[in-house]
């Protein structure tokens, strides 16, 4: 089963929260997002933990990956 | 100390440096202005020629370097570049020249209330109002696009670079290089002063993620009043220590450095709205990226040099005596165009 990820490298503020806001509303499952930068990681985190969505953050390389389970 | 008292914490040493600022020999309400600053910096540089606005403002180098050791020092420093590269320089022209007919960015907009000065009233409604429009634009699907990260190291050194060349050339002080004998240009807190403020501001900047734009867009967006908490000690603070320090003139009238043309200051400050939520921060925080080697933020930022420059040769600025024909004529072309660049951006993005 293939896994959606959301790509936000690169991206200005706040376009990596607005993906991942939006991939949430999108649907329930499992996805990944790839977070390239130390402000991106910690605002998404700041606001998956807002509204109550469980997520693990795994450091690859100079990137994050978050794996976030709606 | 977690991120949310940090950036409180930030937000108000911010302020009371601002507010000392001035009581060292800043213009009034003037501790922190990027705008003033860096098109004060574009006279010294002889870009323009209005002998009362010309200043290597050492706020500024202190800025970037502050912002490029905290980087460096967390890793932070990644050099990224292709982002729509142009479109961002010219975004930050009209950033300047919109922030200059208001007579100040959204910091100054912030110290200017915390003077009194009620004339910022109508740039602040007018910035909040621009935030507004830029929010609808990402909604719709705006974006500049993507960087890369493959500029190599070098580029991660170049802003901060230039910027230690600045501060050189202000202490060294050559013919070719301008400092103002009259007026806001000759207002300044003793450079070391102004120096080692703002490389702590930079570095409060860099580690706080503070930026004026984000404080706004982020309640529209998700209601998240993170940067605004920040936002809102820089103004508590800095009311506080004009207050103590007998900076605090409360009214819309005789302002210093400012006029009270409500319309002008309204719309000057829905361009920088506009821009700042397009470009991803507001001119701080483009400095403070350019400083961690967003080198699409350097582009920025050397719009604001450029715009600021040509607001002042082509009579755009605002004056105390308020916003003349020119500055009034570019202020509703400029705000046209950005809203067309936003129209065409969504239009092109949904293909």
């Amino acid at each position: 089963m293939s896994q959606k990820t959301v790509d936000t490298s690169g991206l200005s503020c706040p376009q990596p929260l607005m993906m991942v806001r939006e991939a949430l509303e999108e649907s329930k499952d499992e996805f990944e997002a790839i977070i390239d930068t130390e402000v991106a990681r910690e605002n998404i985190a700041r606001f998956l933990e807002n509204e109550d969505v469980y997520f693990e953050i795994e450091p690859e390389g100079d990137n994050y990956i978050f794996h976030i389970t709606p | 100390m977690d991120n949310r008292k940090f950036i409180i914490l930030s937000g108000g040493i911010i302020g009371v440096l601002a507010a000392v600022l001035v009581y060292l020999g800043n213009p009034d309400n003037m501790g922190i202005c990027m705008a003033c600053f860096y098109r004060d910096i574009s006279g010294g540089l002889g870009l323009h020629r209005a002998d009362i606005v010309q200043n290597l403002r050492p706020e500024i180098v202190g800025f970037v370097l502050g912002g490029f050791v905290l980087a460096k020092s967390r890793g932070e420093l990644k050099p990224r570049a292709g982002s729509n590269p142009l479109l961002r320089f010219l975004l930050g022209a009209f950033m300047a020249i919109g922030a200059l007919v208001f007579l100040g960015c959204p910091w100054r907009l912030i110290l200017r209330l915390s003077g009194g000065d009620l004339t910022a009233l109508g740039g602040l409604f007018g910035y909040i109002a621009g935030i507004y429009v830029g929010v609808f634009f990402l909604r719709k699907g705006f974006s500049l696009g993507r960087a890369h990260y493959d500029p190599g190291p070098a580029g991660g050194y170049i802003i901060p670079l230039i910027f230690v060349g600045v501060i050189v050339l202000r202490l060294a002080n050559p013919e070719f290089i301008f400092l103002s004998e009259a007026g806001p240009g000759s207002q300044f807190a003793p450079v070391s002063a102004a120096l080692l403020t703002g490389l702590v501001v930079g570095g409060l900047a860099q580690r706080s993620r503070i930026c004026t734009a984000g404080a706004v867009r982020d309640m529209f967006l998700i209601g998240d009043n993170h940067l605004l908490n920040g936002v809102v000690m820089i103004f508590l603070l800095a009311l506080a220590g004009n207050l103590v320090l007998g900076q605090f003139n409360l009214g819309f009238v005789d302002q210093p450095v400012a006029h009270n043309e409500f319309i002008w200051n309204f719309l000057g400050m829905v361009i920088v709205g506009i821009t700042a939520v397009m470009l991803g921060g507001c001119p701080l925080r483009q400095t403070i990226l350019a400083s961690e080697g967003d080198m699409d933020a350097g582009l920025v930022v050397f719009g604001l040099i450029v715009g600021a420059a040509f607001s002042h040769n082509f009579g755009l600025a605002g004056s105390p005596e308020g916003v003349a024909f020119n500055g009034r004529l570019a202020t509703v072309l400029i705000l046209l165009t950005t809203l067309i660049i936003g129209v065409v951006n969504i239009c092109w993005s949904r293909k």
